[in-house]
Parts: C-alpha cells; sequence; structure tokens
C-alpha cells in the first residue's frame, strides 16, 4: 500500500468520522483552540485518538518498502499542507505588517517547494489532499487569531523538519543522491523556518527536550522523542567545555540535536488535517 | 608461487559513490587477522601500496582522508572553528554589554550548541578510527586577525557567515556518506545550524533575512556546495591557521 492510498484509507476509515463527532469529545476539542504560548491544557480524548490512528498507522506503513520516490511523495503531501496554509492564511489578511512578511517569505518558499516536487514526481506526483485546517473544529480560529495561527504553523514546521530528517535512509542508491540533496536543501529551509516562529512566539529557535512550547496534547506528537540526549552512545547533556569555560547545562544536549519521526508518525500528524 | 611481500591492502567496500568506506570494516579489516596478502604476481612486487584515504598526516600535513571517516573529519573541523569562535564570543569582555539580554542567551547557546557538537564528533572519531590506522584531527589553531570580538555588528556577521557555511556544507556533504546512520546524525545537526542561522539573521536584519532571498534561492533551496568549495571558502576567512589537506574529499 502506497502513502497516498494509506492516507486516503485513513481519511475516509477514520478522520471524518472523528472529526465531525458531536458530543462531548468535540466540545473539549473546541476548548484547544484557545492555544498561546503560556496556555495549559489537559490531555483530552483528542490526543487518544490520536495515537490510536498512529499506532493504525505504523502498523499499516511497517510493510512498506520505502523508496525514494515514497519520501518525494511524502514530503509533497506535507509541502501541498503548509504551502494552502500559508496562501489560506495570507488570502484571509487577518495578520499585522511584521507577520506578514514573515509568512510571505514562508508562503513563497513552500510554493517552490510544491513545484519542485510535483516537477520531480511526475505522473507519480499525488493530487492535493483536501485540508482542514482547523482540524475539524480543534482550532477554529486559526485564521483569524494570529497567535492560533502560529501555534499551528510551528507544529507544521517542526513537523516538517522532522518528517524530512526521518527520510534520509530512503535514497540509499547512486541515482537517490541528487533527491537526496534536494531533500537535504528543503529540510535546512524548513529548519529556518521553524525557528523564526518559534522565536516569533518567545520560545527558544530550536528544542529544548520534549517542550510543546504551550501546545495542547493532540500535539504531543509533534515533539515527542525531542528530549533524547544519547546521540551513538555520546552523551550530549554533559558535555565539559573545557577549564575556564563556561558550563555547559544539560539541557543544550537535545537542543543540539533535532530528531526524526518515521514516514507513519509524520502521516498521522498531517492526517489529522487532511479530511479527503 | 612467488615468495611475496605481504601487501597490506585495506578491505575496502565501494560505497555508490566509488568511495571506499573503512569505517564499516573497522575492527574487521585492519586489524592484525585482516590482513590480505595482495597476490602472487609480478605486478604487485611494483605495485605501491594504495593510500587507505584514513585521516591523518601525509608529507607533514593533516589529510582530512576521504569516505566516512573523511566527511566526519571535514565537519569535525567545521564544529571546532564554530565552537572556538562562539567561546571567543561569549567570553569577550564586552559580550554583556554589546548584546540584549535576549542576543546574549541566543549567542550562549550557539556557544553550547557548537561544542556539543565539536564534542560529539571527536568521540564519534575516536571510536570509528580505533584499530584503523587513521587518527583523529587535532585541535586546529585557529586566529582572529583583524576581528573585533567587541563589535556587535562584525561578530553577527561571522556568525551568520559561519551558520550559513555549515547549513551548507552538511547539507553539501549527505550524498557522500556511505553509512545511513552518519548520514542520520548528520541531518540531525544540520537542521540546528540552520535554526541558529535563522536566528542570527533576524537579530541582524529581521524581516524577511531568517531565510532571505539571499541564502533561498528561488527554489526555495538552501545551498549545498561540495567539501572542496566549502573548504576553499573557509580557508579564505583566513582563521585557520593550522594548515591541512583534503585530497581524498570531492
Amino acid at each position: 500500500m502506497n502513502i497516498l492510498k494509506f492516507l486516503e484509507s485513513l481519511a475516509n476509515q477514520g478522520a471524518v468520522e472523528s472529526l465531525n463527532t458531536k458530543g462531548s469529545r468535540r466540545d473539549t476539542l473546541s476548548q484547544l483552540g484557545k492555544m498561546g504560548a503560556t496556555a495549559a491544557v489537559a490531555a483530552v480524548p483528542f490526543s487518544m485518538l490520536f495515537s490510536q490512528k498512529a499506532a493504525a498507522a505504523t502498523a499499516a506503513s511497517a510493510a512498506v518498502a520505502e523508496t525514494a520516490t515514497d519520501a518525494l511523495k511524502l514530503a509533497l503531501v506535507l509541502e501541498y499542507l503548509e504551502d494552502e496554509f500559508y496562501r489560506t492564511a495570507l488570502e484571509r489578511d487577518f495578520l499585522n505588517n511584521e507577520q506578514t512578511i514573515i509568512v510571505e517569505q514562508i508562503s513563497q518558499h513552500e510554493e517552490a517547494h510544491v513545484a519542485l516536487l510535483k516537477g520531480a514526481l511526475g505522473a507519480a506526483a499525488p493530487a492535493k489532499p483536501t485540508f482542514d485546517f482547523t482540524a475539524g473544529g480543534a482550532f477554529p480560529d486559526v485564521f483569524s487569531n494570529p497567535a492560533t495561527f502560529f501555534a499551528v504553523a510551528q507544529a507544521f514546521e517542526d513537523t516538517g523538519v522532522r518528517a524530512y530528517k526521518g527520510q534520509a535512509g530512503n535514497f540509499p542508491n547512486a541515482a537517490d543522491k541528487a533527491a537526496l540533496t534536494i531533500a537535504l536543501q528543503i529540510h535546512s529551509v524548513e529548519a529556518r523556518h521553524a525557528s523564526r516562529i518559534r522565536r516569533y512566539r518567545d520560545l527558544k529557535g530550536w528544542i529544548a527536550g520534549n517542550d510543546e512550547g504551550g501546545h495542547p496534547a493532540a500535539a504531543d506528537a509533534v515533539y515527542a522523542g525531542e528530549n533524547v540526549t544519547m546521540q551513538a552512545g555520546f552523551n550530549t547533556a554533559s558535555v565539559a567545555a573545557g577549564t575556564g569555560n563556561r558550563t555547559i547545562p544539560a539541557i543544550a544536549g537535545s537542543e543540539s540535536f533535532d530528531e526524526p519521526i518515521t514516514t507513519a508518525q509524520a502521516t498521522a500528524i498531517a492526517s489529522l488535517f487532511i479530511v479527503a | 608461487m612467488k615468495n611475496t611481500a605481504v601487501n597490506v591492502k585495506p578491505v575496502t567496500t565501494a560505497g555508490p559513490n566509488g568511495r571506499r568506506n573503512f569505517l564499516k570494516m573497522s575492527g574487521l579489516a585492519l586489524a592484525g587477522t585482516g590482513l590480505l596478502i595482495a597476490g602472487c604476481s609480478d605486478d604487485d612486487l611494483d605495485t605501491p601500496a594504495t593510500d587507505n584515504q584514513l585521516p591523518g598526516v601525509r608529507n607533514g600535513k593533516f589529510d582530512l582522508g576521504g569516505g566516512d571517516a573523511g566527511i566526519l573529519t571535514y565537519a569535525y573541523a567545521l564544529e571546532q572553528l564554530e565552537a572556538d569562535f562562539y567561546t571567543k564570543v561569549v567570553n569577550n569582555t564586552s559580550f554583556t554589554s554589546i548584546f540584549s539580554s535576549e542576543e546574549q542567551t541566543v549567542l550562549v547557546d550557539l556557544y553550547n550548541h557548537e561544542v556539543i557538537h565539536r564534542e560529539f564528533f571527536k568521540a564519534a572519531l575516536t571510536g570509528a578510527l580505533a584499530g584503523t590506522g587513521g587518527t583523529v584531527l587535532p585541535s586546529l589553531e585557529f586566529v582572529y586577525d583583524g576581528l573585533n570580538f567587541g563589535n556587535r555588528l562584525t561578530v553577527l556577521q561571522t556568525a551568520m557567515k559561519l551558520e550559513d557555511t555549515g547549513v551548507s556544507a552538511y547539507n553539501g556533504a549527505g550524498q557522500y556518506l556511505d553509512n545511513v546512520t552518519y548520514l542520520g546524525l548528520a541531518g540531525k545537526i544540520v537542521s540546528v545550524e540552520a535554526r541558529h542561522a535563522s536566528a542570527i539573521r533576524d537579530i541582524l536584519n529581521g524581516g524577511a533575512s531568517f531565510a532571505g532571498d539571499d541564502i533561498v534561492n528561488a527554489q526555495g533551496l538552501d545551498k549545498a556546495e561540495k567539501p572542496s568549495e566549502i573548504i576553499r571558502q573557509v580557508a579564505s576567512l583566513n582563521i585557520i591557521r593550522t594548515p591541512f589537506t583534503a585530497q581524498f574529499l570531492q
């Protein structure tokens, strides 16, 4: 089963049904719309739903042999998502001048990424999914409240960085290397985006531990695993700078390395915003 | 069969780029039991030993080496440079007066991260080269003639140059790494360097400069330059005093 069919099946069986269910779950979801850098949010059934889908996603994609083409298809879906997200925000015209300058620059890049990946994939390029950036009402004011918008934007960018990173192993052959380089060149641009958005939200440009920066539990998956400190047997949390130099705090260890997510994990996050 | 001299030819695997990868075989190929007897033909007596392309001194200068070991050593050299630069930045007597407290926090974080990156590569190379005959790159000597660490703009512009160069270096080196674990580790670092670059650029010039048109091209791509090109650029900064070569890197 390829990634796009998988996304389709996920949308058909799970996403639409869950996100549109009335009742207490929906009410709780609407509370998630109140987001900000200091918002405290309790764990809600939404994250349970998410983890169920994540488990299904992991199981379903476990048997998929991932090639460079698969990697580019996943990348294109994520770029479609970001491209439409930023384009829509600019069209809705609710951002101030400073915010608009940031978003216009990012939007320009995402549009270029879509064009590049579509061109690279040719006939194999998946069609653009239908997106719901409110995630079924979880973020009802995503395109009217800048705080909500930037919180969701941060999740997209940090996810994008991790998703591209997770595909690094899918370009093993000599013929894949040009595509690997392109993927790396996009990946670092997404990291520039992520850093700017995080800093705009008064966070550090880099990820400390698995700190979600005020995101609700629904965004757990975006930052899960970012708190690792061992890198190839090296403990990044206890580095001595040397005599006479400043002490390096333990948290700098997890900040100094970003962590990948798998295809399944990236797909599960994206599918929260895909309805068809 | 003639009694030939044992010609030690290290066991190599040719990766997809044709590069020799010694690190996968370390401990197996180049340890005492892994010697290959080259063969019995007359040709072998006259064939000079092929360079093993491991990092180490050749003709009095340290060569970064080839294959994955060369790329890791190259990355280690760049991280040494960044770590040394930021060490001088944050320890400069004017640091707290030329930078706002927010800017100081950013620069101290960059110092923290680059020192960690440097120590990581030192440890990784120490482990990977153990028993191979390769040498871990020593601490390079850096000089900053004319670079005023007490000047805010100079520091930020130099930091921007180093971070953007680091991003391009990692992006351009990825295709030459055979070992997917090393590629993954490089991938984990390059995005942090890009986060750094974004922050420094934003502090310097605000607006769209975090990912400005001067660094991200019309296709939305960051740079990806080959090791030889990056080394040329870094050399032109005239900061690295220790001479070195990189004859086996592309």
